[in-house]
């Protein structure tokens, strides 16, 4: 546990290199954590071959879950949309590079979350998403 | 080294009734608990009760002849017999077992209310109610559309009692409150507005679960029709609370859930109801829970209420005074004088979630969140906040402790 608040996760946290809102864009979707009230958007667009070629997140929160938000849409840049329907909850705790209980995991996920339903083209973001 | 001693109330022994606060949460680590607001830690003595119960008395209650079916039920009925005492109530019958406060203040709105309020009565609520007293009026505002009114909070988080008034001028129905608030940790005037209801002829319903665990409650003094708590956040088990009702109110009401030990007899078309209290104790109740109940509000009595009061207000005050020195901390609610032991609050512009997370590297446990009091966050203009609470076990070393993850929180971030 100790290395949650490690210095890239710190780092992101103050200054993301990734938040913003793309407009226009592709696609776009937002969600948020009930147990909490922090709050996720994620912008993307997208060429011709479904790649991401540009992509950002808006927000408030946790250090936790904004530093896996901005280091998630960075992982996701060049990526096929289908690759990323494809991501489970592992690849967030990669980003991370930390051991997460149950209740931050919630905040380090809800960010892929709120990818997987904009990709799929949900109407709402469920948790077997990220399972 | 600051006096712990209190007349009466040394709370180096209290500690030592408590197993849990040894354990350390990693090695050298020992646990700082500062969150039985949202559930207390419990006693040896409740703990053995339990257990004693499991190892020699335990059989299903009230229909066996059987020697354990009797031990059982006499067990679970002298809890009962030590809750009522405990509160002052008229007769232990009008004590209901419940799961927990929500579970009680559900009950009266599914049986109570759905007998005696019809569209467009008004139940007058607060804006400071956790959830608990909140939703179950919300689902019987959609299902049969009586209204809702609140008494306003103030700035400084008590209750604004001419907004009451000006209410009490519309014919309410009902008036549900809470005694203390889970967040701000106001203590509201309940005499008070208990007495004003009854002049325009309103039902009252406390929610106790605050203020039962940390000071005498008293409901014949209070003249309430109904109080509502949950044993776990008074140092017994979870899974089981308690509905307190005036006599003729519970006797008039309609059954909550249908099924055993809850009828008087049953035939196919139809059943006759069991009398008070068990024609709202359906099925097989925590019978356990119930006995380590009653060993809880023993082991309370025993170090007295009074007492237990007293060292919470000093623990408390002792706390805004540190909070108030970190720069940056804001927490909520009245000053001292009317506040129980709660303290939440919100600290630069640093995320609950991070600082309960930062504090807990050294052992401390506080809560991160809204608490189950989404509206009052939202007048308040903050989504959430960190809140420590403080109970009998609790000490003046513990609050400097917190105050010194704190500045390590601040660190973290900088």
């Amino acid at each position: 546990m100790d290395d949650l608040y490690r210095e890239q996760i710190i780092e992101r946290y103050k200054e993301p290199h990734y938040r913003g809102h793309l407009d226009p864009n592709d696609i776009q979707f937002e969600d948020d954590n009930p147990l909490c009230g922090d709050h996720i958007e994620i912008t993307l667009r997208v060429d011709k071959d479904d790649k991401v070629v540009e992509a950002a997140f808006d927000g408030h929160g946790c250090a936790i879950s904004q530093s896996s938000a901005d280091l998630l849409v960075e992982s996701i840049h060049g990526k096929a949309l289908d690759e990323i329907k494809s991501m489970n909850k592992d690849a967030v705790l990669d980003l991370l590079g930390i051991e997460l209980g149950h209740v931050r995991l919630k905040c380090a996920l809800l960010s892929l979350k709120v990818l997987k339903a904009g990709v799929y083209g949900l109407g709402e973001a469920n948790d077997d998403l990220v399972a | 080294m600051v006096n712990q001693k209190l007349v009466g109330f040394e709370v180096k022994r209290i500690r030592a009734d408590f197993p849990i606060l040894d354990r350390e949460t990693q090695p050298g680590i020992p646990v700082i608990y500062l969150d039985s607001t949202a559930s207390s830690q419990k006693p040896i003595a409740v703990i053995e009760a339990m257990n004693v119960f499991y190892r020699r008395s335990n059989a299903n209650i009230h229909r066996g002849v059987h020697t354990l079916a009797e031990e059982a039920t006499a067990l679970y009925e002298e809890a009962r017999e030590k809750i009522a005492k405990f509160i002052n109530a008229p007769a232990a019958k009008q004590l209901i077992y419940t799961r927990n406060t929500t579970e009680s203040i559900n009950l009266v709105a599914h049986t109570w209310a759905r007998a005696n309020l019809k569209s467009g009565d008004m139940v007058i609520l607060t804006e400071m109610e956790h959830h608990s007293n909140l939703v179950p009026w919300q689902m019987l505002k959609s299902e049969r559309g009586i209204r809702l009114e609140f008494i306003t909070v103030t700035e400084e988080g008590l209750l604004d009692l001419d907004s009451y008034r000006s209410l009490l001028d519309q014919n309410p129905k009902l008036v549900s409150f809470t005694h203390m608030s889970n967040v701000l940790g106001t203590i509201n005037p309940a005499e008070e507005i208990i007495r004003l209801a009854h002049e325009h002829g309103a039902v009252t319903l406390v929610d106790g679960a605050q203020s039962v665990p940390h000071f005498g409650v008293d409901v014949q003094k209070l003249d309430v029709d109904f109080l509502a708590f949950s044993a776990h956040k008074m140092v017994g088990p979870t899974g089981i609370g308690i509905l307190y009702g005036k006599q003729d109110l519970l006797e008039n009401m309609p059954p909550f859930l249908g099924g055993g030990d809850m009828i008087k007899s049953v035939h196919l078309q139809e059943f006759v109801a069991n009398e008070l209290p068990y024609k709202f104790e359906a099925g097989t109740p925590a019978i356990a829970e119930a006995v380590g109940f009653g060993a809880a509000v023993d082991y309370l009595t025993s170090v007295g209420m009074d007492a237990i009061a007293a060292h919470e207000h000093e623990i408390t005050e002792y706390a805004l005074e540190r909070l108030e020195e970190v720069p940056g901390l804001n927490v909520f609610g009245p000053n001292s004088q009317d506040k129980g032991g709660v303290a939440a609050f919100t600290f630069d512009d640093l995320h609950p979630h991070d600082i309960a997370q930062i504090l807990d590297r050294d052992g401390i446990a506080v809560r991160a969140g809204h608490h189950c009091a989404q509206p009052l966050h939202e007048k308040f203009g903050v989504r959430a906040t960190t809140r420590a609470s403080f109970y009998l076990y609790n000490t003046k070393e513990e609050v400097d402790k917190l105050i010194e993850g704190l500045y390590k929180v601040k660190e973290v971030f900088n």
